[in-house]
This record gives structure tokens, sequence and C-alpha cells, in this order.
């Protein structure tokens, strides 16, 4: 190809990652290096409230930002170094607790314990995504025809739910004395109470995620199905391979590119959990790494966002991301070159 | 052709709601308004609404995207709903204008005590006040021969007597879901105690005894209540009161009228209302006061914020007040205090007088830090002393961020 063609095919794309991906990435970079704060003044201030006949007023000193001749706060934006990143991950704290091996105390820093959260759940669901979503793959290929199409349509239902609604919706069948909370207790004869507990929360979250994730494994895994070269499988069946012989030894190695892209996927998806934070309001219980962000965004009762610790913990999401996804990029950087070599 | 039929249908109704018959103003700029999304604002929106050209969003979360709405240019509403603590961003960012000119002109219904003065200008106006307050069931409390508690001390004692009776899934609610509402709870008990919040140089003072004090009453609480309490909001427990689960609550007065709403409740006419209990002798109710109220942007023209503040009057005015009497305790002229505000009066008139909520930065950082790092405690991660020690260390943090503390 000339590289005029080439360019003009690659151009556009290039312009609009380094827009939407590079030019942010750069600004949260610097913005973790930053702390921009209201220039304040304290003044008195006699605020009169009601009462139920008369009102009550009082003089106090108040702390007021000043505003400049548009109308805006006055800000300045200092350099601060690594004191975003130092009080997102507090040393201190953190080593006081790995001294002492007090694996309580660590888990309350917010940051520790959003990893720690993030991490089993990304794990966790991972091999069950993949598992599931090989399983019903592999019982609608071996479906009758007839039925195919409606196990497709069923299958595919979760994966089409919008996330946050689906977690709403699980929430409302477990939380207070909800439909599925009920029919427990009544089966297992005892008070049960989803929503008071951390673990039964991250069971419902684990619950949730494969159910929502494994459609689209599903749904790969079918289209890899179809290519599975059918003598191999014969001649497999001919020199007397079980069924769980040819599935491990035809069928999954057939599928392995598959296998390596649905975990990158689902790495990267799983590692910046969120919905289920908020579907299933789990924050007194659980956090996850990319809840911790946004709440650093959101504006506390004063109305101040704490960008710089938003964007510090946001590349270090960030960070978390690559190491994990380092040995499956290594695996696949080894696929396409080990032609070559 | 059904179809048709049911456009025609809501053609015509969208024609007749046009008819503006309750309003006295004509109003002819467009008008947007955003407030909170309990009962009180319900009913004076709805006769906002009336004067025509009126888009009203009540919204839970009006919190969050009202400071950053009313700094737009112009702003993307001109009337807010506000209260003595989400009043805060907007008097810093200076998105509120002063009401004298406009109070003076169009206010003449409105009694001196409605007029939130900040420095000798109006800001504000009030249209109702709000507390929380102890609700109950006055029949189980009468079948089991329980006095009507006035100390912390007597409603755990109350609860006791109830779960033992079991005549309800849980003696207790409590609005304690993690962030601002459990923040709320502790507020409440800590001025309870005889805490104070700040020093005078804006370092937390809230690892103290009256903090710890405040801290294992609300865990003593924790035993008669519903054990998924981290999620239980205001609406939450309403609905536990209405569906008969509960017995007793510290429940904001503006969810009482919703105890004898017989399209929800089963419990129509047994919730009473007393005084917010005490939390120690002589001390003020374990409570604090609130206003509701209205405020006008800054950033539009003066002709809008004149409509704007016309069709606010005329949904403050006496008509609405007679209309809704019972969903609020009205400031507004034409209230009758009923049943529903006893316990209101009797909080706010008690002696010692419980504090209003303060409406400044430090408290707002404050509440967010205690809503965030309190959760820890009733988990049973860590102790009263431990998780107060870190609402310190966040209070602090996000005030050397703000540039309060240095």
């Amino acid at each position: 190809m000339k590289f005029k063609t080439f360019a003009a095919f690659v151009g556009p794309s290039l312009f609009l990652m380094f827009l939407f991906i590079a030019a942010p990435l750069v600004s949260v970079f610097i913005g973790s290096f930053q702390l921009t704060q209201p220039v304040l003044e304290q003044v008195e201030e006699e605020t009169c409230t009601p009462g139920f006949v008369t009102q009550t007023c009082t003089t106090t000193m108040v702390t007021r930002p000043i505003l400049d001749e548009f109308g805006e706060i006055q800000t300045t934006t200092e350099w601060v170094g690594w004191t975003n990143y130092t009080r997102v991950l507090d040393p201190e704290a953190t080593w006081a607790a790995i001294s002492n091996w007090d694996w309580n105390a660590l888990m309350q820093v917010d940051f520790w314990a959003a990893l720690r959260f993030t991490l089993m759940f990304t794990l966790v669901t991972l091999p069950l995504v993949i598992g599931v979503g090989l399983a019903i793959a592999l019982a609608v290929n071996n479906a009758a025809k007839s039925i195919k199409g409606p196990i497709i349509f069923v299958s595919l239902l979760p994966f089409i739910i919008t996330p946050v609604i689906g977690a709403l919706s699980i929430r409302w069948l477990f939380i207070g004395d909800g439909i599925l909370t009920s029919a427990l207790e009544a089966w297992l004869d005892q008070d049960i109470a989803m929503f008071a507990q951390a673990w039964t929360i991250e069971l419902m979250m684990l619950f949730y995620r494969v159910w929502h994730v494994a459609p689209f494994a599903f749904v790969i895994f079918y289209a890899g199905l179809q290519t599975v070269n059918q003598d191999t499988l014969e001649s497999a069946i001919i020199d007397g391979a079980s069924r769980w012989d040819r599935l491990r030894f035809v069928v999954v190695p057939h599928l392995m590119p598959l296998i390596v892209f649905i975990a990158l996927i689902h790495l990267m998806d799983t590692y910046r959990v969120f919905e289920e934070i908020v579907g299933f309001t789990s924050q007194a219980h659980v956090i996850s790494l990319q809840w911790l962000t946004y709440d650093f965004l959101q504006p506390d009762d004063a109305g101040n966002r704490a960008f710089g610790r938003a964007s510090a913990s946001a590349m270090l999401t960030m960070v978390g991301i690559v190491f994990l996804l380092i040995p499956l990029l290594r695996r696949t950087w080894r696929d396409h070159h080990g032609g070559s070599h | 052709m059904k179809l048709k039929t049911i456009l025609m249908a809501g053609a015509l109704s969208a024609v007749a709601s046009m008819a503006y018959a309750d309003c006295a103003v004509d109003n002819e700029v467009e008008l947007r308004s955003l407030t909170a999304a309990f009962e009180a604002w319900n009913a004076v929106t709805a006769a906002w609404e009336e004067c025509g050209n009126f888009q009203a969003e009540l919204n839970q979360e009006f919190r969050t995207v009202q400071p950053e709405a009313f700094a737009a240019n112009p702003s993307l509403y001109q009337i807010g709903g506000v209260s003595n603590g989400t009043i805060t961003p907007l008097l810093n960012q200076g998105t509120i204008r002063p009401l004298d000119d406009l109070v003076e002109m169009y206010g003449q219904n409105l009694r001196p005590n409605q007029l939130i003065r900040i420095n000798g200008e109006i800001m504000a106006i009030a249209m109702m006040v709000n507390t929380q307050h102890l609700m109950y069931r006055a029949d189980i409390l009468e079948d089991l021969g329980i006095d009507v508690p006035t100390t912390w001390d007597e409603v755990l004692a109350a609860a006791e007597v109830i779960q033992e009776a079991g005549v309800v899934d849980y003696p207790l609610g409590a609005t304690l879901k993690s962030g601002w509402n459990i923040a709320q709870d502790f507020n409440n008990m800590f001025l309870g105690y005889g805490g104070t919040f700040v020093n005078d140089d804006g370092t937390p003072n809230v690892n103290t005894e009256a903090g710890v004090n405040a801290l294992g009453t609300m865990m003593a609480m924790t035993e008669y209540l519903d054990p998924e309490y981290l999620v239980s909001d205001s609406t939450y427990v309403q609905q536990q009161f209405q569906q008969g689960s509960i017995a007793m609550a510290n429940l904001w007065a503006s969810r009482a009228a919703a105890m004898d709403d017989e399209a929800e409740s089963q419990v129509v006419g047994m919730v009473n209302m007393a005084a917010a209990p005490l939390a120690m002798e002589g001390g003020a109710p374990a409570t604090t006061l609130w206003w509701d109220g209205i405020v006008i942007a800054a950033n539009i023209s003066d002709e809008e914020a004149a409509a704007a503040f016309q069709v606010a009057m005329e949904g403050l005015d006496r008509e609405m007040v007679e209309a809704n009497n019972d969903a609020a305790i009205w400031l507004v002229e034409g209230y009758q205090a009923g049943r529903l505000s006893e316990g209101a009066i009797a909080t706010a008139s008690a002696q010692p007088a419980p504090a209003s909520y303060p409406s400044t930065s430090q408290m707002g950082l404050m509440h967010t830090a205690l809503g965030n790092e309190l959760p820890a405690f009733f988990t049973g991660e860590v102790s009263a002393e431990e998780a107060l020690a870190a609402v310190e260390a966040a209070y602090t943090t996000s005030a050397q961020e703000a540039g309060i503390l240095e």
C-alpha cells in the first residue's frame, strides 16, 4: 500500500484516538500532581433562621470563597508532587498495618479495601464467565436445530439489559422482604438479611456479573465452535476419544485465541467494576476502585470536588489494569510473532 | 385508529391544563425549578405549574445537581428548592441573588419569619420547618402500657418491651443509610450529647466523649433495627412504618403526612409524633432544626427573576397551604397546626432548644467525612474511637484541599 493511502485510512482513527484517549489521559496525569483551591476569606456573617414564631439570628465567623469580577470563584492551582497519591494511598497507615500483620487496619484505607474487592471480583468472575459461556455454547451447538433459535435468544437476554437496571432488579429481588429473600426464608426457615453483611452482597454481585457477561462469552465461543475442523473431530472419534477428550484436546485448543480475547476484554471491563456498587448501594460494606474515583469527584456538602485525588486514583486504576493485562498481552504478542522466528 | 384516539385525548388534556384556573399571575416566561422530592415540594411545584410555562424537576439527588446547574450562565433553573444544609454551596459560589427588591414588590403576603437574611440581605424565602423527631405507633405503646419515651434510654427500654411482645418485625427504624443519612443521625445524637463539630480554628473535634457516646447509643439502637439498616433511608423507614413493620423511629417531620395517606399506609391514624428524645439529662433534644425554602438564581435576567419570584409566591400562598395543610409544617399564612405537627413543635420549643443545622463549609466537609467513615464502625471493623479518628483524618484532608485548614 502506498504511504498516502495508508495515512488516509489510519489518520482519522489516530486523530480520534489522540483526541479521546491520549489527551484526556495526559490531562488526568497532570491533574494528579496538581491541587486547585479556592481563595478563601473569613467573614463575619449574621444569619437569621425561622423558628415557629420568631426568627433567631446568630453572628458567626464563616469561610467564604472570594469571587472574581465574572462571578466565578477565584482559584489557585499549585504543583503538589505526590501529595494526591499520598492522600489516596495513605502510606503511613498502610505501612503500620503491614508491619503489624493487621489485615483489618489495612482495609481501613479506602484504596486497599477497593483494590481487594476489585481484584477478587475480577479474578473470580473470569473463570466463571469463560466456563459458563463455553458450557452454554456447547449446549446450544449440540441442541436440535428447531430449538436453537429460541435458546440463543433467551441466553442473550441478560447481555441486552442495561447493567444498572439489571443490578437494581436483583437488588429489589433480595432487599428487605424481597420476593427471593422471602422465598429463601420460607425454604430455610430462618431470617435472612442479604444486605446486612459484606459477603452476601459480594455473592450477589458475583452472580450478577457472571449472569450479565456470560452471554458475551457464549456468542464468541459459539461462533468459534462453527469453525472447528470436523475431520479432526471425526478422526478423534475413530481413535476412540471420549466426549471429554475431544473437548480437551480438539475444541479447547482450537478456541484458545478466543479464550485469551475474552479474558482480555473481561479483565479490562471488570477491573472497572462500578455499576454493582451503585446498583446494590454497597458502599458501606464494599467499594471498588472505579467507585473510589467517582466518590472523589462527587461534590461534598460544601460543594468541593477532590479533582486531584480523583486523578491520582484514576491513574492508579490504570496502572493496575496494565499489570493485569501483561501476561495476556505477552501471550498474544508471542502468538503473532511466533511464526517468523 | 386507537392510537389516534389516545393522541387526541392527550392533546385535549394538554389544552385543558393550559387553563390555569388557580394561578393569579399569567406567566409568559419559560421557567424551570429544581427541588427535592418530598411531599411538600409536590404540593408547591404543582401550584407553580398551574401558572403555565413552568417545568418542575423534583429530584432527591438535587444536592449534587444544584450547584453546577446554578453556576451555569445562564442558570439552568430559575427557582431552586434549598434547605439550610444545601444553601451553602450556592452561597459560596454566589449563584443566588438577593431578594430584597423582589420581596418589596411582590412579597406582601410573606411573614417576616420566612425571610432568610444573611448579613441583612434576604437570600432565601423559607416555606416550612423540618426536624427529625420521634414517631411512634400509639396503639402499640398503649397496648403494652409504655409511656411515650422522652429520652433515648427510654426509647431503648421501650424497644426491648416491644421486641419481647413480638408485635412488629422490628421495634425501631432509623435512617442509617451510609453517606448523608448516617452522618445526619450521628449529628443529631452528637449535638444531643452536647458536642461541637469543629474548633474555632477549623480543626475537627468529633473524637470526643460526646462522639463516642453518640456512636454507643446508635449502636445500641441497631439491636432493634432491621439488620439491613445501612441501606435504610427516609423513604425506607417511612415505608416500614406504613407497612406496620416498625413501632418507633426518629424520622423527619416532612414524612408525617405519609403515615395518614390511605393509598399507601396500613397504619392510618395510628402513628403519633412526639419531641425528639433527649440523649442526656438536661440536654437539648437529639436533633437539628431545618428550614426548606426557595432561592432565585443569580445568572438570569431581571425579568426572568421577577417572573420566577411571582410564580414562586403563587405556590407559597394561603390557598396552597389550605389544600395541603398536613404535608408540612408550613411557615406560610393559613397553616393550622394539627396532630401531625405536635412532635415538631414540642421539639422546637424544648428548653434548651435543639440547634439549627449550621450552613457552613466546615459542616459540609464534616458531614461528608462522617458519612464515609462511620459505616466501618457499624459493620464491626473498627472501634468507635478508631472510626472517629478516621473521620477527623478525612475531614482534615478535605479541609486542607478546600483551603480551610493549613
